[in-house]
């Protein structure tokens, strides 16, 4: 039986049902990685021993007729910068290969007490910086759907679709959740910069970093953020607020819901197709019931341009823990504790990475940050204005996910049109919004994502909007054919 | 605002980072256009607007005073590239 084509909350129903067992599950998916893993490349490491444990683990409890949460059993890929105490957080950076971690994650704790099955960690863009895998160590991950096109900033989603995970735990600093799962068909949630601990997942953005999931459906998103949601002690920006069952929102019904457009998603800069798509996703909208009010976000034009220099100054900071001393790579010819740091980091950092500290250290520096960084921050306060007055005349927004299709590796493209690509999801980071991706169309047998944005920790509107959605539509049961030459 | 050869090469000492005479200028360009495109931001009137360094209401997150275990010194030497009797090898600081 082919286990890995299954939501997790089918794949709940058969182990509790004594269908299948959840080691059967977990051989089942990776027996899948075997199959498609030389093509997909979107594996770092994989830890079969300790996933046959847990598997073993949760088919005892359910012999012995014990009650198992919504997630157990359930195989779950990690992003690779997301910690399992044991097992090597790499970022898909030289500098961090082999590094082991010493403590979970708060999210990875949750999810241990749910008793999911961890199969191993995903490829990414090293330190999630860049939309694209291809400054991977390990190398560029290849899209499901056609394996000659780009996954996007990480392998998650392209995981999943390919049937090598079951769902994804992954990060979101500028999209680098939700445009891999648009890219892939899949859904992808980034909840309210709060509502997930940040302990034990690599920092980056620390302003902006936020976990979430990457699924199959918005049943699976709503179960998984159950899980992972919550207050922790050891991150000062988890947020002290209540967490609501999500799956609460799992109710198709739009009516009367007042879903904003905003108009800057919908310019030149978007692709045709992908809009004529949103758009027909709009209309769908309008026979469920709800109300479509046209509204105006008018710093969008900035959004990329705010998010570069405020996450590479908070990158510059953040990586100075990179020095060689304690953890990661180090260059062993230097001859003093300075020339170690400086060859260490210029060895150990990718070309993108170091280029983007060079930036992020000069826009904090004596001098410029006033004008960079201080400036910066001030139009992110406008591009939250912005949300906060198009929020008092809708409930949700709905736009394009991303501004173009998975493109195929050999694009010739600008860098700054480049990192243009993450305007329509950065803007939910830079505000701490709500965002999710839902699969709303297929342009030239690649899947369209298109995103809905919530107000701040109302994951339940979205949650809802997305359910109803999905509910009217196939999409999200389209399977990736592992197509192309790669 | 154009930086030079000189300000890169001092940059690079700030960050940890080496950036080789021979590349030196291309360095410079690369970094003069990302200068270039961040510069767009100038021109946006910001006036009487508070800078967000955070989106959350929270002001302090403060915790009661109870001692918690943390990382044990064997784990924090677990991964380290060198180590010297109980603690981290570094190449000579002072000459």
């Amino acid at each position: 039986m082919d286990l890995f084509k299954y939501t997790a909350h089918e794949l709940h129903e058969k182990l509790v049902n004594k269908e299948i067992t959840a080691v059967e599950l977990v051989n089942s998916v990776y027996a899948r990685i075997d199959e498609v893993e030389e093509q997909a490349n979107a594996y770092i490491s994989m830890s079969k021993e300790e996933a046959l444990a847990q598997a073993e683990k949760v088919d005892a409890k359910i012999a012995a007729g014990e009650a198992i949460a919504p997630l157990a059993g359930i195989p779950v890929v990690f992003k690779d910068n997301i910690n399992i105490a044991g097992q090597v957080t790499s970022c898909a950076s030289k500098m961090l290969d082999g590094v082991s971690a010493i403590f979970d994650a708060h999210a990875t704790e949750n999810l241990r007490k749910e008793d999911a099955v961890f199969l191993g960690k995903a490829n990414m863009a090293e330190f999630s910086i860049g939309n694209t895998t291809d400054n991977s160590f390990f190398g560029a991950a290849h899209n499901p759907w056609n394996l000659d096109c780009v996954t996007g900033g990480c392998a998650t989603a392209a995981a999943v679709a390919a049937g090598e995970a079951i769902w994804a735990l992954a990060s979101d600093t500028s999209g680098d959740l939700r445009q891999p799962a648009a890219y892939a068909g899949c859904v992808g949630i980034k909840p309210t910069y709060g509502r997930v601990s940040r302990l034990g997942l690599a920092a980056y953005a620390s302003s902006m970093d936020q976990i979430g999931a990457v699924t199959k459906d918005v049943t699976d998103a709503a179960t998984v953020l159950n899980a992972i949601c919550g207050k922790d002690d050891r991150d000062s920006t988890s947020w002290a607020v209540e967490t609501p069952d999500f799956t609460q929102a799992l109710v198709a019904d739009v009516k009367g819901l007042r879903i904003g457009v905003p108009k800057e998603y919908f310019g030149e800069n978007v692709d045709a197709k992908i809009k004529a798509e949103v758009e027909k996703a709009i209309e769908q909208y309008k026979e469920l019931g709800a109300e479509i009010v046209e509204v105006s976000l008018p710093h969008t034009q900035y959004a990329v341009r705010t998010f570069y220099v405020i996450a590479n100054g908070e990158a510059g900071a953040n990586f100075a823990r990179y020095d060689g001393v304690r953890y990661g790579y180090r260059n062993m010819e230097a001859q003093s504790a300075s020339d170690m740091t400086a060859r260490s980091r210029n060895e150990g950092f990718g070309e993108e990475v170091k280029l983007r500290l060079l930036f992020g250290t000069h826009v904090l520096s004596k001098g410029y940050y006033e004008n960079y960084y201080v400036r910066a921050m001030k139009v992110r306060t406008l591009i939250r204005n912005d949300f906060e007055e198009a929020f008092k005349q809708c409930d949700v927004l709905l736009t394009p996910t991303t501004p173009v299709l998975a493109e195929a590796y050999n694009t010739e493209m600008d860098a700054f049109a480049k990192y243009e690509l993450d305007f329509t999801t950065v803007t939910a980071n830079l505000a701490g919004l709500p965002a999710i991706t839902v699969p709303c169309g297929m342009v030239d047998g690649m899947p369209v994502g298109m995103q809905l944005i919530g107000k701040v920790l109302d994951e339940a509107t979205i949650l809802k909007a997305a359910y109803t959605f999905e509910q009217a539509t196939d999409f999200h049961k389209a399977m990736a054919p592992l197509g192309g030459n790669k | 605002m154009k930086v030079t050869a000189q300000d890169v090469k001092y940059i690079a000492q700030l960050s940890r980072l080496i950036v080789p005479e021979a590349d030196l200028e291309k360095s410079t360009e690369e970094f003069n256009q990302i200068l270039n495109y961040a510069d767009i931001l100038q021109k946006i009137d910001t006036t009487g607007i508070e800078p967000t360094p955070y989106v959350l209401p929270i002001s302090n997150a403060l915790r009661k005073d109870v001692a918690k275990e943390g990382v044990t010194h064997e784990e924090a030497l677990l991964n380290a590239p060198e180590v010297y009797n109980d603690g981290f090898k570094v190449p000579r600081v002072i000459e």
